[in-house]
């Protein structure tokens, strides 16, 4: 899914500056930008006008607005995690970024009716043609705002919903707010009150009971503006018995200065439903990427994260599962790829609410060059249970021998009728390693290239092909010029 | 058409292990190494090859009138020299087809790709020769492969890479009589006009499957007696003593 020579993909409409902005160096596929073109601009800096300005944009009710000036509070109110996480969030300057940006259009259900530049950003990205292959639904945001939207129609005729935040609060509240900040409580942490506060886009999936979605729903989360901050807020809902697996990809070109990415993502999964959540990002080295993400598995229920950290300046993420209620069951399966003078700050929570739960995590990390890899997970399983099973792998790869890698693994267990276990690795692509393969004719990118899909190999065999193609080819991309 | 390797010195940290080599493989020969531990028989296979721990500090190697000192290891290999390993590395996550297969795609022209069909009946056909399962091109590089798998699969890459000059560091250590025959078996297809083999042995063992035209001895860092296939014989039943010149 290579993107053509662009001289052959530009239309002949473009002036002069939207050719010079897209013909950049292109080193990977998410590395270029469009003018910007934007009808709504909270401007810069972060106060209740902003917050006042964006909640009018979006024409929302009274109780939505009041809950993101709560949530303003809540984040001017908390301190920033430096106290156990990297100094490095003390550089985030958050007068200086821009937390709203919309031409103004309403997401459209035909590519057609998308402007040129944002239909051509997507198109050089590859969705519309994985819309075509093999998925069920898409949803493509474009700064703050989704300019595509669709799904297919015999899922919307069976029920299914999958629409952007604002025409989920707006259009579903009844299905919705039960559990809108819910699973992740506005005061969770410093960057979940931010996302409150000032939230924008992301996917709203509601699943009726028994509807079992057997294609995937995508969105792709793309940021095009400097200075600018994305704060989507995702709420998936599978009612009983249900299944969907919902997959995002994420990139921004490359800017001079610091962009924010902080997401809110919260699953529900009813009895019986199952919910698979698929990452792969590639941001750029200057995004900061912040996330939350937590699902809630009912009773027999199923939650399912599978995430693939690449790139960004600085990612702190730890999707968790909380396993309310019996036999139900949390999985985190990630890989982070940390290049130099990238921090990949990720791991998994499980909690533990019920009897005869079952967790496992499974996380691979590679830090390359002075790439810093941190893994950091927490299993919690209180004393009035019994019957709880959790497993946790942590694999670390080291490119050279000045790269890092932390582990903080934090697992409480209380009560004896538990079973836990937890192994952790780490491992070399060793100079007789290189040596061997080099001696077969492969140069040293390629043999580390080889190293690390060799690393990640079983988990990778587990995603969607589609996905574990563009996940080679990142890792490929990565390890490019990390050599030498 | 051959290696000529003259007056190689190599250092590894302070330590001279080679001291002054002079070797000439020619194409369609098969030379032997014999040599006591520590008489840098692995050394002179590991600085052919290009191994970044040695440094040569002074004589030449060229292939076929190429200077191949400037090299990368990666070049060498691709220009034609193949090192079959004394302890070949395990490559965790990657299949053998796989790695087999990016090793024969880094010798096309940018952009071009083997045809999978036709490799992987190549491939087939070249395990069956070596008597290995199918089930070896699924599973990682020589992870929790047997001494013997782990020999036989570097003759299959061997086999796979057609190299012009192989160079096989004790291929023989660690096999029983049965996987010997079999590798020495793969050797000997191979063998060819336009080829050449320099098979560094302790042993006289090998030199009866694997007939040499040349047979060297090396020790402490020179080639101090060359000859016939007589030689290795006289070796095994004299020893080396006989041939290391009085220290002073």
């Amino acid at each position: 899914m290579e993107i053509e020579d662009i001289s052959t993909t530009t239309a002949p409409e473009i002036d002069q500056e939207t050719a010079d902005a897209i013909a950049i160096d292109e080193r990977s596929k998410g590395d270029f930008k469009y003018p910007e073109d934007h009808k709504y601009d909270a401007g810069v800096g972060l106060n209740e006008d902003t917050i006042r300005y964006i909640s009018k944009v979006k024409k929302e009710k009274d109780w939505i607005l009041e809950f993101r000036l709560k949530a303003l509070e809540v984040f001017f109110k908390k301190e920033m995690p430096t106290n156990w996480a990297t100094e490095d969030l003390n550089n985030i300057e958050f007068d200086k970024i821009r937390y709203y940006l919309a031409n103004g259009q309403r997401p459209t259900r035909s590519w057609d009716e998308v402007p040129d530049d944002i239909k051509e950003t997507f198109e050089r990205l590859g969705i519309p043609e994985q819309e075509r292959a093999f998925l069920a639904g898409v949803e493509a945001q474009f700064d703050s705002e989704a300019a595509y939207s669709n799904v297919k129609e015999d899922l919307e005729k069976e029920g299914v919903i999958f629409v952007n935040s604002t025409e989920g609060l707006r259009e579903h509240e009844e299905i919705f707010r039960p559990y809108f900040g819910k699973v992740i409580p506005t005061g969770d942490n410093k960057f979940s009150a931010l996302n409150s506060a000032v939230f924008s886009g992301g996917s709203f999936i509601y699943i009726p009971k028994g509807v079992k979605v057997k294609q995937p729903l995508q969105a792709y989360f793309r940021i095009n503006s400097e200075n600018f901050g994305q704060f989507e807020r995702t709420l998936i809902i599978a009612d009983e018995g249900s299944e969907v697996m919902y997959m995002e990809g994420c990139t921004a070109p490359k800017f001079e200065t610091a962009t924010l990415h902080s997401a809110v993502v919260e699953l529900v999964a009813l009895k019986g439903a199952k919910i698979q959540y698929v990452t792969v990002q590639n941001w750029s080295s200057n995004v900061f990427n912040l996330v939350t993400k937590r699902g809630m598995a009912h009773e027999d229920a199923e939650i399912r994260w599978i995430d693939c950290n690449i790139g960004s300046r600085l990612t702190m993420k730890y999707p968790g599962v909380v396993m309310k209620g019996e036999r139900a069951r949390g999985e985190v399966v990630s890989i982070a790829l940390a290049n130099d003078g990238q921090h990949q700050d990720t791991g998994a929570k499980m909690i533990h609410a019920a009897d005869n739960t079952t967790s496992n995590v499974v996380s691979k990390s590679i830090s390359v060059g002075k790439g810093i890899s941190t893994y950091r997970g927490q299993v919690h399983i209180p004393k009035h249970l019994k019957g709880c099973k959790n497993n946790t792998e942590c694999d670390a790869l080291l490119i050279n021998a000045n790269s890092q890698t932390d582990t903080y693994p934090a697992i409480t267990v209380r009560g004896n009728q538990h079973v836990t276990q937890h192994e952790a690795s780490v491992s070399q692509v060793s100079q007789e390693m290189l040596f061997y393969m080099q001696q077969r004719g492969l140069s040293e990118t390629q043999a580390m290239s080889l190293a690390v899909n060799g690393f990640v190999n079983d988990l990778v065999s587990e995603f969607p092909m589609e996905y574990s193609v563009e996940l080679k080819r990142l890792i490929d991309l990565e390890m490019e010029g990390s050599v030498g | 058409m051959s290696i000529i390797i003259k007056d190689l010195h190599a250092k590894i940290g302070d330590a001279e292990i080679l001291k002054g080599v002079n070797l000439e493989i020619p194409k369609g020969e098969v030379h032997a190494i014999m040599g006591v531990n520590g008489s840098g028989k692995s050394t002179l296979s590991k600085v052919i090859a290009g191994h970044e721990d040695y440094e040569v500090t002074s004589g030449s190697i060229e292939m076929d009138g190429q200077d191949i000192l400037e090299m990368d290891v990666d070049e060498r290999s691709r220009e034609g020299v193949f090192l079959a390993f004394q302890y070949p590395m395990e490559i965790p996550g990657v299949s053998n087809a796989n790695f087999i297969r990016a090793a024969l795609n880094a010798r096309l022209p940018e952009g071009e790709e083997l045809d999978a069909v036709a490799y992987y009946k190549n491939l087939y056909s070249k395990m069956d020769g070596l008597e290995m399962d199918r089930k070896f091109t699924a599973r990682a590089v020589n992870e929790g492969f047997s001494g013997g798998e782990k020999k036989r699969n570097e003759i299959l890459q061997m086999a796979m890479l057609e190299p012009k000059y192989c160079i096989l560091d004790e291929t023989d250590s660690g096999l029983d009589i049965d996987a010997l025959k079999i590798v020495s078996r793969g050797v000997n297809s191979l063998r060819t006009e336009d080829r050449g083999f320099l098979i560094i042995t302790h042993y006289q063992r090998l030199l009866n499957y694997i007939k040499p035209d040349v047979v060297h001895v090396m020790y402490d860092g020179q080639i101090i007696k060359s000859g016939g296939p007589e030689l290795a014989l006289e070796l095994e039943e004299q020893g080396y003593d006989h041939l290391i010149p009085a220290t002073a």
